[in-house]
């Protein structure tokens, strides 16, 4: 193989637009921080699940060990069900409550873990059975005009 | 009366007609350039000059595109997100904008009209002064050697060209936000991060680019293969290369997007 000034340019455009996409891959994207670590399913079920989201984060304690892979309705007891990916370096006790969180006012909509006291450990295709609905603010307000009416009645 | 109405209608129902036949013209002549693949790859130079012509000799203008792109995006969002005390953001939104939808459509505008329209000129003048024909009686096949190296050097070179792009929009995005604002710089990538996930936006730009490198190389062939040999013919195609390589790149990045977006869901 002969070479000549052309490859010489055609390998270093290669190799720059190559290490672009490794710069966008690693330092802007999160496939450094995240990579595909290893994971785990567990299910969860919810009467609301609000705004919650695919790929949504799933925390503790407010730092993120998952994130949501699926959610679907469930037909048989009409509730949503939210399938969540968790990082094998954690694990959760069997009794571990979900619940359906806003980070801050507009901030987004993420699954927080509370752990139990269970010994017994969570595994793969494990179901984490005591959950937390979403706030809607509808109810809320509906709510609290209810009893405030039940209030005014009384006086 | 009756002819001056005529006459204009006559028109609009050619040039109807006229684009039609162009787009079946141009995914038959598609199908053969693929067909006629084949040297491009048993003899890779011809692919690595096209890449020199039509990616090396881009290079500057896209990065120093990117570049100003992500300074005037930092400076746009800064303008915004201090009213809601969210400067740290500025990397997010920089990011996102570039890696799934500025980063390829632009560099795609840009590979159109600096590549494009070369390529478009080139084959052009070949059919003009009779190269193309001189190749055929010499039992050269002219896609095989002309059009198919053109169309995969610019298949190859898009993607790469739309990460430079990016990459350095983003370069620009810091400058602006990190050193000449002075956001926090830990805040400004650890909040790009946290946002840009390397399957869902990374590497649909870079489908998006692919899609575009095919759709503008193939209409910038297909025009200077189909321009009449005249300088007027010449001329013509390589404007109707332009045109219809921007029109068709924003179309299919609207389709692509939809798609994109469907498939998050």
């Amino acid at each position: 193989m002969e070479r000549t000034t052309l490859d010489l340019w055609f390998g270093a455009f290669v190799s720059v637009g190559f290490a672009a996409l490794l710069v966008l891959a690693l330092k802007v994207g999160n496939l450094g921080a995240e990579g595909q670590r290893e994971a785990y399913k567990v299910e969860a079920r919810f009467d609301n699940i609000g705004g919650l989201k695919v790929r949504a984060p799933v925390k503790a304690s407010g730092v993120l060990v998952g994130r949501v892979q699926e959610i679907h309705f469930d037909q048989d007891r009409y509730q949503a069900s939210v399938t969540m990916a968790l990082d094998k370096r954690y694990q959760f006790p069997k009794d571990t409550s979900a619940s359906i969180l806003t980070s801050g006012l507009l901030g987004e909509v993420y699954v927080g873990l509370d752990a139990g006291g269970d010994t017994k450990k969570l595994a793969d295709g494990d179901r984490v059975a005591i959950t937390q609905s979403a706030v809607v603010l509808e109810r809320l307000i509906g709510q609290f005009l209810f009893t405030k009416a039940q209030e005014d009645a009384k006086k | 009366m009756l002819e001056r109405v005529k006459r204009p209608l006559g028109r609009l129902g050619h040039n109807f007609i006229d684009g039609v036949w162009r787009v079946g013209a141009m995914a038959r002549f598609f199908a053969l350039v693929l067909s006629s693949s084949g040297t491009s790859f048993k003899r890779f130079r011809l692919v690595v000059r096209e890449v020199y012509f039509v990616g090396v000799l881009s290079l500057v203008i896209i990065a120093v595109s990117g570049l100003f792109v992500g300074m005037v995006l930092g400076l746009q969002g800064f303008e915004t997100l201090q009213r809601y005390g969210a400067t740290e953001s500025i990397g997010m939104l920089v990011a996102l904008s570039l890696v799934r939808e500025l980063g390829p459509v632009v560099s795609a505008l840009l590979f159109a009209s600096r590549a494009g329209s070369a390529i478009t000129a080139e084959i052009g003048l070949m059919k003009a002064t009779e190269q193309l024909t001189a190749m055929d009686m010499m039992a050269v096949s002219p896609m095989a050697r002309v059009i198919a190296p053109r169309f995969w050097a610019g298949v190859i070179s898009m993607p790469l060209l739309s990460a430079i792009f990016s990459a350095m929009g983003v370069f620009g995005g810091y400058i602006v936000g990190v050193v000449l604002i002075g956001v926090d710089a830990g805040a400004f990538w650890a909040q790009m991060q946290a946002a840009v996930d390397f399957r869902y936006d990374v590497l649909n730009g870079v489908v998006k680019s692919l899609v575009f490198g095919v759709a503008v190389t193939v209409i910038a062939t297909f025009e200077g293969f189909d321009a009449p040999p005249t300088a007027e013919g010449v001329s013509g195609a390589t404007t109707r290369t332009v045109v219809s390589s921007a029109l068709t790149i924003l179309a299919l990045d609207l389709v692509l997007t939809a798609f994109m977006l469907r498939a998050d869901d």
